[in-house]
């Protein structure tokens, strides 16, 4: 908000000055290390993985996508991200509201509590389901007692992604809401906007490119968690296997076409992703400067 | 619409920022809120406004109060500091922002709201706009559409947060006296936030002075300069000079002499004494002034300003003098204040 003036994105490389320019052979040296890297770390396994999946022809390939239990994965891992996706929009929303735009008791730690799915590693996350819902369990006997299945179900896998994906979405928009300030939902209600109106013609737009943006790379977790999942799921064939669970059996079973055609789909996934990010940003780069800048 | 400010009180986690403050505000009058920051001026338009409530005490708009009622009943327009525009909208969007989030038969049609939105766009002067969006405008245009869409409202009072303050001096002057203009046309009563006491002295009918909390004086720029009536509205608005002095059966004293000064209702003992700089006589001899030695002389636009020693104790008062004064190039200066205050040391 404090720079009045529109802000230009040009880049500037005629006019940097000669003192923060490296000379030629450092230039191209740190530009060949980086470009070895990413082709090392990120090119080579992504063109390995289309390479496998193909390795017996285009035929094998879609046979084994229509393979019974492998589109029944597909459509598990599309159901729990069509679940936790939008949830964890609503809770990240919630949380960053409370979070940016109100003084409360106990602010600093909801904050570090949010990014504990990032910091525990999804194993661990997994395993507390496994003790507060397994037979064994906090709720184990009561759940029993009523007949309902969390764990080994659907239900338990939606819980543990819903967990392990949470900050993303939060994650984006507190910086955002924190430094966008009050003055715009303040200004609207002065103007005789309700609490709801405020929120929804000024503050969901102030920020929609970032909650994209989360919604983008929560959906990329969602779709791809392993960790917690595979604690909590069993691994039942054709019932309780993810995309990334039904890889790795696949795998197991020595079975590379398989494996790699699903894994070729998750990695289809991510670079949708990244097209779509990039897009966003070409084509709205203005716009989502503007909502983060002035 | 008349405006009581009555006995407000206004704690922040019981840090008080405003103490027991009371104001009447006439109907069509603009009042300008002057003070360093951290006086409490933001605070009491906040609560105004109803962005605050208060701890204690009670607002009233007309005979009714206010203060039970939410910021959205209360129909003020609000001008911030940093305008606060809508930047996803375009500015006819903003301007009738306020009559699209009405409900029912309260609410124009699309049409009509559209018509406002260019006609109070023509008031402030930026007619062809209304296609922009806020990121392009300047500073300036920004806050005058800030101030159309808080008029669209019909507000029963405008209420402006340092609604200058973030221009360039050029831009402030001229928006100054534009809003007077708009203010004398549209007849809002109109309360505004300034740390700028030109802004206050020349813009409003009335200068509410505050300072720590409380409010040390109300009046007229006549009043708040001519006759300030206390220490803080006396060095706060304009150019001050204090000395401490002695008061004895009504005649002012510094150090052993008697300076010519006759406060015949003030009591005995320590008092300081306050004066304009440039509202002093310049004497010859001196039986009855204040005399010291000139320890700097600065040439400050039309006149010269000069530093003085005065007594043993070596306290410091500056006068003003003409250019061409001979006293300038003397080492010594007595003068007379013509125009003072004595208020008693605590």
């Amino acid at each position: 908000m404090a720079d009045p003036e529109i802000k230009s994105y040009e880049p500037h490389h005629e006019s940097r000055s000669a003192a923060v320019t490296e000379s030629r052979p450092v230039r191209i040296t740190l530009t060949t290390v980086t470009l070895v890297f990413l082709g090392i770390f990120l090119l080579l396994p992504l063109i390995i993985v289309f390479k496998e999946a193909f390795a017996k022809g285009v035929g094998a390939y879609f046979q084994s996508l229509g393979d019974a239990d492998t589109r029944s994965a597909i459509r598990l891992t599309l159901l729990v991200a069509a679940i936790s996706v939008p949830l964890n929009l609503v809770f990240g929303l919630s949380a960053a509201w409370a979070i940016a735009k109100f003084e409360f008791k106990g602010k600093a730690f909801l904050t570090t509590l949010i990014d504990l799915p990032f910091s525990v590693s999804p194993v661990i996350s997994g395993l507390v389901y496994v003790l507060l819902f397994g037979a064994q369990g906090l709720l184990g006997e009561w759940l029993k007692a009523h007949g309902i299945q969390i764990l080994f179900a659907v239900p338990g896998i939606v819980l543990a992604t819903v967990f392990v994906t949470f900050p993303f979405v939060a994650r984006e928009l507190i910086p955002l809401m924190q430094e966008q300030g009050n003055g715009d939902e303040e200004a609207a209600l002065s103007l005789g906007a309700s609490g709801w109106q405020a929120f929804w013609y000024v503050t969901l737009p102030n920020v929609k490119w970032g909650l994209l943006y989360g919604v983008l790379l929560c959906n990329a977790r969602a779709m791809g968690e392993f960790g917690a999942v595979s604690v909590v799921s069993g691994h039942i064939r054709g019932l309780t296997n993810t995309m990334p669970l039904h890889v790795e059996i696949l795998y197991n079973e020595y079975n590379a076409v398989g494996a790699f055609a699903v894994a070729s789909l998750l990695a289809g996934l991510a670079l949708v992703t990244l097209v779509l990010k990039t897009l966003l940003e070409m084509r709205y780069g203005a716009e989502i400067a503007a909502t983060r800048g002035h | 619409m008349e405006v009581r400010v009555v006995n407000v009180r206004k704690e922040f986690e019981r840090f008080p920022a405003l103490h027991d403050v009371s104001l009447d505000i006439k109907s069509g009058e603009l009042i300008a809120l002057l003070g360093p920051s951290g006086s409490g001026k933001t605070t009491l338009l906040r609560l105004i406004a109803g962005l605050e409530r208060p701890t204690k005490g009670a607002i009233f708009f007309g005979e009714e109060d206010a203060s039970q009622k939410s910021i959205q009943e209360r129909n003020v327009g609000f001008v911030f500091q940093h305008y606060a525009l809508f930047r996803h909208m375009t500015v006819a969007d903003n301007i009738g922002f306020g009559l699209k989030v009405r409900h029912g038969a309260a609410r124009p049609s699309g049409q009509e709201i559209r018509r406002r939105a260019l006609e109070l766009l023509d008031l402030v002067q930026l007619s062809g706009l209304e296609k922009r969006y806020p990121a392009q405008l300047s500073g300036g245009q920004r806050q005058r559409v800030a101030l159309a869409r808080a008029m669209a409202i019909e507000p029963k009072v405008l209420l402006l947060d340092e609604p200058f303050g973030a221009l360039d001096a050029q831009v402030r002057r001229e928006l100054r006296r534009w809003l007077r203009e708009i203010h004398d046309r549209t007849g809002h009563t109109t309360v505004f936030v300034t740390h700028d006491q030109e802004e206050a002295l020349e813009l409003a009918d009335r200068v509410v002075v505050m300072s720590q909390g409380r409010i040390e004086q109300v009046g007229t720029a006549d009043d708040i300069y001519d006759t300030p009536n206390s220490p803080f509205v006396y060095s706060f608005i304009g150019e001050s000079s204090s000395l401490p002095v002695k008061v004895e059966n009504g005649e002012v004293w510094i150090a052993d002499r008697p300076i010519g000064l006759e406060a015949p209702h003030a009591p005995s003992g320590e008092a300081i004494l306050y004066f304009r700089p440039h509202d002093v006589d310049l004497l010859d001899g001196c039986s009855g002034c204040i005399a010291g030695t000139v320890a700097a002389s600065r040439r400050v636009a039309g006149t010269r300003r000069v530093e003085l020693e005065i007594g043993g104790e070596r306290q410091r008062v500056e006068i003003e003098l003409p250019i061409d004064h001979p006293a300038a190039q003397k080492s010594r200066v007595a003068f007379r204040p013509r125009r003072w205050k004595l208020f008693p040391t605590a």
